[in-house]
């Protein structure tokens, strides 16, 4: 009988937990979106996180979205030569790219590159108390350490996704064309007849903004809300690669859903 | 006092490389100054059937993307379906021009052809093609084949012997 209430017991805490973090995260996204003006008008803190979020994870991009590219143009060759299409491969290689890769799996990397080292620096800084000195010197933490952060993601990550898109159909173009010889200008033409600018390009676009805001203001929230130990850092960190990987997959399905439903 | 620094540099190269990839996207990749601007004028035209037709689909003549399917809708006066053509301003047809469904390939998507008549009047905005020729519908096609061989069989026998 008293483990049957200290289950009930448990249960009962975890939800208040729950709901009590959930009401947390909304009051922090408010005051944060209120002190977005500090990110913009002292933009050099915007700017420094713009580095250490987009320009540090150029590399990887880069070079991941070479190789999904090359080994798109690999695959699909493989099975558009079976129907004598070779010529499409262009357009595969392209739209699943735009639509649906780039800025996923542009957001997956975003996530463990940038996401976990946001949480883990904001982490740290509660954790050896430099927040509460900031609150100390009258200084916001939210408008000066966590704002400018947010927003550096943010805007790095529809950059970050176009630039793996880019670079994963230069990498099919390499496979394709160079390597096996289909040929080029049907590559290029059937891709710019089949890839649309609205429905495809600017649908990749607003995916990426959408995992931007989802996985910078998850973990600059995990990052906050960490206990201010080694552990609870630690944890943050973790949960912020997984919680940011499962919403951008969920928003993903969402997203593709609304988008391209077939007018 | 702003300084100018080596991370402003770095930062600047990215946005420049980011902005650049979305340049290549929309230009290259999405063919965008291909005819999605510009003037258009609106052309209707009514069909029995419109098959797989789709919004947005191509309207070509002589193979030539001349303009977009922008809307289709069913009339419940006539039972048909109105198909409206967003046609480029800079390609002016003539008002007796007819429009078919027809299929890209064996098995791709469908599109409308136009055929320019003879009348030296243009199409104006908002009217109706008078001429047209709904899509070929796979099974329609196979039962009437069987139909007028199933008709015109027994007749012909006897004459070849």
């Amino acid at each position: 009988m008293t483990r049957v209430f200290a289950l009930v017991t448990d249960l009962g805490s975890r939800v208040t937990a729950m709901i009590w973090r959930a009401g947390f995260a909304a009051r922090f996204f408010w005051a944060m979106l209120r002190h977005s003006g500090t990110a913009f008008r002292r933009f050099h803190l915007t700017v420094r996180e713009l580095y250490f979020a987009g320009v540090l994870s150029l590399i990887i991009i880069v070079v991941s979205g070479l190789f999904v590219g090359m080994v798109l143009g690999l695959q699909g060759y493989d099975t558009l030569a079976r129907y004598g299409s070779s010529e499409s491969l262009g357009v595969l290689v392209a739209l699943s790219l735009v639509r649906e890769l780039g800025p996923v799996v542009a957001a997956l990397l975003f996530a463990s590159r940038a996401g976990s080292a946001i949480t883990a620096e904001i982490g740290l800084m509660k954790a050896t108390e430099q927040l509460d000195a900031m609150e100390m010197m009258a200084v916001d933490p939210v408008a000066r350490v966590v704002a400018p952060r947010f927003w550096g993601g943010v805007l790095s990550m529809p950059l970050l996704a176009a630039l793996f898109s880019a670079m994963g159909i230069f990498g099919g173009y390499l496979v394709g064309v160079v390597l096996i010889g289909v040929d080029v200008g049907q590559f290029w033409s059937q891709m710019q007849s089949a890839v649309d600018f609205r429905q495809d390009v600017v649908n990749g676009v607003i995916k990426s903004v959408v995992f931007g805001v989802a996985v910078t203001g998850i973990a600059v929230f995990e990052g906050y809300d960490a206990p201010p130990t080694a552990e609870g850092v630690s944890r943050a960190t973790t949960r912020t690669v997984v919680t940011s990987s499962l919403a951008v997959l969920a928003l993903d399905f969402v997203l593709t859903a609304f988008m391209f439903r077939g007018i | 006092m702003m300084k100018r620094s080596t991370l402003d540099l770095w930062v600047g190269v990215f946005v420049a490389i980011g902005l650049g990839a979305l340049l290549f996207l929309s230009l290259k990749v999405a063919n965008l100054t291909s005819l999605d601007t510009g003037d258009v004028y609106k052309v209707k035209a009514r069909f029995d059937n419109i098959g797989g037709l789709k919004v947005r689909a191509p309207v070509k003549s002589a193979g030539v993307v001349v303009g977009r399917i922008s809307e289709i809708r069913f009339m419940t006066d006539t039972y048909e379906a109105e198909v409206v053509m967003s046609v480029d301003s800079r390609y002016p047809f003539p008002r007796d021009t007819s429009a078919k469904i027809l299929t890209s390939g064996l098995l791709g998507d469908q599109y409308v052809g136009l055929q320019a008549g003879g009348d030296t009047v243009n199409l104006k905005s908002g009217e109706t093609l008078k001429l047209t020729q709904s899509a070929m519908v796979l099974e329609s096609l196979i039962g009437q084949f069987l139909y007028s061989k199933a008709a015109e069989g027994p007749e012909k026998s006897p004459e070849k012997k």
